[in-house]
């Protein structure tokens, strides 16, 4: 015999693993033990099997591994003995489940075990087939557990019956053939067997259209009067539970005759008096008796109308609001959620306990309370109720904050009754809960301030009031920086005051300093700081004695880390200090903002960066400053992970003035209208930066009203170009960058360009100092190969050295650079560079090219760099 | 439907799982550790259920133990709390005044018990005498049987 195997015995193993004093020393033992095992398991060693499985399992439930014990589960089971089946069963139970392929194997076995001449080992099968079968064994042994069905034994008769359960549940198409079973389990008197049969019943009602008839013209008087015997009968002290008689039975009855008279009057009718004594009888005062009100009130809410039992399940409903136990409190809050679709009137009368439960130390109880107390809010007591919630939210603990702000501001969103009271609420919430507010709230409260005129002063007064008081709340420092940025006059002059204010006195530093702070603030977040920024700009066009002071907090974040502060801070200031003629037109109040469609958008598919104002007034200097579309475009994929990205408002603006639906094109688009309508146009089309318009949608009396020089706009209307309008790139290229534009000398005139070539050349990227265009060429009988010459002109009064232009292409694409023609740019176009490409495209005719640049040079012998995408091939190459 | 039955004492040891539905070993795992996560850490006011993963798991505490079955949303909970007490009286009256070493040491028997009272997630058996009758009369089969080998054991031993 194994020296191992007979080692120690379960109990011995049991107390070594208890007397471990660390968990290593723990994993030692079983280690040991499971060596130990896996020997006797290799030497296919028998008198050991039973106890060594029982270690197994006990191992088991201590976390370790222990499939290499499932095949002995397999062996006891086949085993001819009870106590190995007992153990082997138990073992599969424990090591297996259903998934796994080993249990095809041991169907067998089942099989021969149901028809065992053994009532106890046939009880083993059904038990481990009831609890682990998979719908292939359910499928095999159907037959077998409804022959069991009506066996000799009530113990094997409500062992088959829970195991007709498991197999409806895994086959539901087998429903059919228990029907006729289960129907006569439900005349027999042996409990075990009635609350299965009962049970099978409720299942098969839930599988089975048919059974659900069958049952409801069949069987609903038979089991009323079930339940009226059990609700009757005498002391029974076998069942008894709190003095009443077998609750479990009482509960499973009530739950079959709902399922019966939902939906059908005459069943109903059948089952009223019994309710009505169950829910006017039963003792209340223990969990037993509860348990079954609690059913009895559900039954009686799902079956059809009687007015009578429905204001008496109320009542019960009333009478456990108030109990004083949790658990009954608990399960009266979750039934009057069910009630309020059958009596909502009946439920507001509870309204006052409802809402002390939302303040309850129980979450449990709380989170039914607030999901309760949402139902139950309507136009008539949003006012109260709310405030309620707001005054709880200062209190309330920091994890249920999250639940408790997300109900409060659909409320306020839901039912508000008008727009001042909306604002006054969510500035509330803010400033108690700010940092638990999603982002759709407070963009959606930036759009109804923004509609509502009258109240823009008195707003932005509350907002500046609140931040005294809460700057730890980032969502209302957002939006209290974005009002002061778009109203900051209304601030300090207290522009549209309302009876309901006190004035105040803020000076124009005083504006400053608190978005100064903002900035500053080391927990603000980079959207805060970003918006913060914009604000300043804003300010500084609105406020001219702080406007210095303004630059120089934007000049100190020049140097910051983040690149899209950087960004920003040195645009802003360039727009500051070189183009005072424009900026107060730049930075004009943002165009009222359309309510409508930012629902619209919300609801729809948006990315989940939904589109503000704020989103818009962020991206918008980028779009002015930006001496150049192509790298706008950048600009504008970089926003996108921080900023909220495209304007719902902006792009109705642009819907507006094409007159087009919006359809995806590219921000550019919007520059060419902007150049038209004038510069706070530009503002506002920038600002969408998105809904790619395709340009060659936009109606041509627009560019053609273009007073200057229509090349510019056409210009920049090529680069804005997808790729798939390439007809339009055939006209004329010529660049006049947007600085120029904003500056107003429009220059360069247009230089056409046709080499003659299959393919229009494209500009393929420009920035104020740089252009770049491409002509292409295709070498005869190599359609995947595209010879590209790029022509570089510099549009800058500097010459360019050290000039270098790199290219990368995605992994379809091959590209080969030949060496440049130079590598000095002289100054304004006085000459160029010229430089081969050679392009093959492995997936030719399916994707078009596609290259990211990045050129550098120097001017003065200071590096400069400059980065882009080209996208705007003709197609086909 | 109970989908799972948890048994684990104060320091969140386990000392009986039983699961209905279907979940992987990894997934067991990771049930136990959340789930005695959230019932040891609420107070012993606060009401016996909790909101898990859109079930509900209702728990109590006897002595240091704490029996759990996670049930559906519209199961009845309260009900749930009486098949808990089914079973631990169930224990108390075949162990005689239950404690957490019988469990340790008899977990197999704890098994058996729990076989009789629930299948299939639902509740097989309200008669506290028929389960114990069930499993003592297979108690006793394993008796018998255990006998007869030793028996048999003896009577080679004397041949021998």
């Amino acid at each position: 015999m194994n020296p191992f195997s007979s080692g120690t015995r379960l109990r011995d193993m049991i107390r070594a693993i208890r007397a471990c004093k660390t968990a290593a020393e723990e994993r030692g033992v079983v280690r040991k033990e499971c060596a130990a095992i896996r020997a006797a398991i290799n030497e296919n060693d028998n008198d050991y099997r039973h106890r060594n499985l029982a270690k197994l399992m006990f191992i088991h439930m201590l976390g370790y591994p222990t499939h290499f014990g499932q095949m002995e589960c397999l062996k006891l089971i086949a085993s001819s003995e009870f106590p190995e089946k007992r153990i082997g069963y138990l073992g599969l139970m424990l090591l297996l489940d259903e998934r796994q392929e080993v249990l095809m194997l041991v169907t067998n076995s089942l099989k021969q075990d149901l028809n065992h001449s053994n009532q106890y080992i046939v009880g083993l099968a059904l038990c481990a087939l009831g609890n682990i079968c998979s719908a292939e064994m359910a499928r095999d042994l159907a037959p077998e557990v409804e022959r069991l069905l009506q066996f000799r034994d009530p113990n094997t008769r409500k062992k088959a019956a829970l195991c007709a359960i498991r197999i409806i549940r895994k086959v539901p198409d087998l429903a059919e053939n228990f029907i006729n079973p289960a129907a006569a389990l439900l005349k027999e008197k042996h409990h075990g067997v009635l609350i299965t049969g009962v049970q099978l019943c409720t299942d098969l009602c839930k599988a089975s259209v048919d059974a659900l008839e069958y049952f409801r013209k069949k069987c609903t008087e038979g089991l009323v009067k079930t339940l009226k015997d059990v609700a009757n009968s005498p002391y029974a002290p076998e069942y008894d539970i709190a003095g009443i008689t077998d609750p479990f039975l009482h509960i499973r009855l009530l739950k079959l005759l709902r399922v019966l008279g939902q939906g059908d009057a005459d069943a109903s009718d059948l089952m009223n008096d019994i309710l009505a004594q169950v829910a006017t009888k039963t003792e209340s005062n223990k969990n037993a008796g509860n348990a079954i009100l609690y059913e009895c009130v559900e039954t009686i809410m799902s079956i059809e109308d009687n007015g009578g039992l429905r204001v008496l399940a109320i009542n019960i409903l009333g009478r456990f609001l108030s109990n004083r136990d949790n658990n009954i409190r608990y399960v009266a809050l979750n039934m009057l959620m069910k009630a309020i679709t059958v009596d909502a009137q009946a439920v507001q009368r509870h309204r006052a306990t409802i809402l002390e439960c939302v303040k309850d130390s129980d979450a449990s109880i709380r989170k039914r309370a607030l999901e309760l107390v949402y139902l139950l809010i309507n136009e008539s007591n949003v006012k109260p109720l709310t405030k309620e919630l707001i005054d709880y939210l200062e209190v309330s603990d920091q994890e249920f904050k999250g639940d408790l702000t997300a109900k409060i501001c659909s409320l306020i969103a839901k039912f508000s009754p008008e727009k001042i009271w909306y604002i006054d609420q969510m500035l509330k919430v803010l400033s108690e809960a700010g940092n638990f507010v999603k982002d759709e709230v407070w963009h959606a409260l930036i759009v109804v301030i923004s509609n509502a005129s009258d109240l823009h002063g008195y707003t932005v007064r509350a907002l500046y009031r609140a931040l005294q008081t809460s700057v730890e709340q980032e969502s209302l420092v957002r939006v209290a920086v974005w009002c002061i940025g778009e109203y900051g006059d209304m601030l300090i002059k207290n522009v549209g005051m309302l009876d309901i204010e006190d004035p105040i006195t803020v000076t124009e530093s005083d504006a400053v300093d608190i978005i100064e702070l903002a900035i500053k603030r080391h927990t603000s977040d980079l959207t805060t700081k970003a918006m913060s920024l914009i604000a300043l700009l804003k300010l500084s066009s609105r406020f001219p004695p702080c406007s210095e002071r303004i630059q120089d907090i934007i000049v100190q974040n020049r140097g910051n880390l983040v690149l899209e502060l950087q960004q920003r801070s040195i645009e802003f200031n360039s727009i500051i200090q070189k183009h005072q003629n424009i900026r107060s037109a730049l930075v004009e109040r943002m165009p009222v903002l359309d309510e409508a469609t930012f629902i619209g958008r919300r609801a729809g598919s948006m990315p989940p960066t939904v589109s503000t104002s704020s989103g818009a007034s962020l991206n918008l200097p980028n779009g002015v400053a930006k001496p150049s579309a192509a790298p706008l475009v950048d600009l504008l994929d970089l926003s996108l992970d921080d900023a909220p990205a495209p304007s719902s408002s902006g792009g109705d603006f642009l819907q507006d003035l094409l007159g087009v639906d919006l359809s995806p094109a590219s921000n550019q688009s919007g520059t060419n209208q902007a150049s038209k309508a004038g510069t706070d146009v530009l503002l506002d089309l920038l600002s969408i930066e998105t809904p790619p318009v395709q340009s060659s949608l936009s109606p041509p009396d627009v560019l053609s009203s273009i007073q200057d020089n229509k090349s510019p706009v056409a210009s920049l209307e090529e680069l804005a170009l997808p790729s798939s309008l390439s007809g339009q790139a055939t006209t004329p290229v010529g660049a006049s960058p947007m600085m120029d534009l904003l500056d107003g000398f429009v220059s360069n005139p247009p230089k056409p360009e046709n080499n003659g070539s299959v393919y229009p050349s494209v500009v393929a990227f420009e920035s104020g100092a740089l252009r770049i265009t491409f002509d292409f060429s295709k070498p005869p009988g190599n359609p995947q190969t595209t010879s590209i010459q790029a022509t570089f002109t510099n549009l800058s009064p500097n010459v360019y050295t050290d000039f270098i232009f790199q290219a990368a292409v995605p992994k379809f694409l091959q590209l080969h650079l030949d060496p440049a023609s130079s590598n000095t740019l002289p100054a304004t176009g006085n000459g160029s560079i010229t430089q081969n490409l050679r392009v093959t495209n492995s997936q030719h005719g399916k994707k078009s090219l596609v290259m990211r640049i990045r050129i550098a040079y120097k001017i003065n012998n200071k590096d400069v760099l400059e980065e882009g995408q080209i996208s705007n091939f003709p197609r086909g190459l | 439907m109970i989908h799972f039955v948890i048994l684990n004492n104060r320091q969140g040891k386990v000392r009986l799982t039983k699961w209905y539905s279907t979940y992987s070993q990894k997934e067991r795992s990771k049930v136990i550790r959340e789930l005695t996560g959230i019932i040891l850490s609420r107070g012993p006011k606060l009401c016996n259920f909790v909101e898990w993963r859109g079930l509900k798991v209702v728990y109590k505490r006897y002595a240091g133990l704490y029996f759990s079955m996670c049930i559906d949303q519209d199961d009845n909970e309260l009900e749930t709390l009486d098949i808990i007490h089914h079973y631990v009286e169930m224990l108390d009256r075949y162990f005689l005044n239950v404690c957490e070493l019988d469990l340790i040491y008899n977990f197999h028997k704890a098994y058996y018990i729990l076989d009789e009272l629930l299948l299939a997630g639902e509740l097989q058996e309200s008669s506290r005498r028929t389960i114990a009758r069930l499993v003592a009369a297979q108690d006793s089969l394993v008796e018998t049987a255990r006998e007869q080998a030793s028996l048999l054991g003896d009577l080679v031993k004397q041949a021998m």
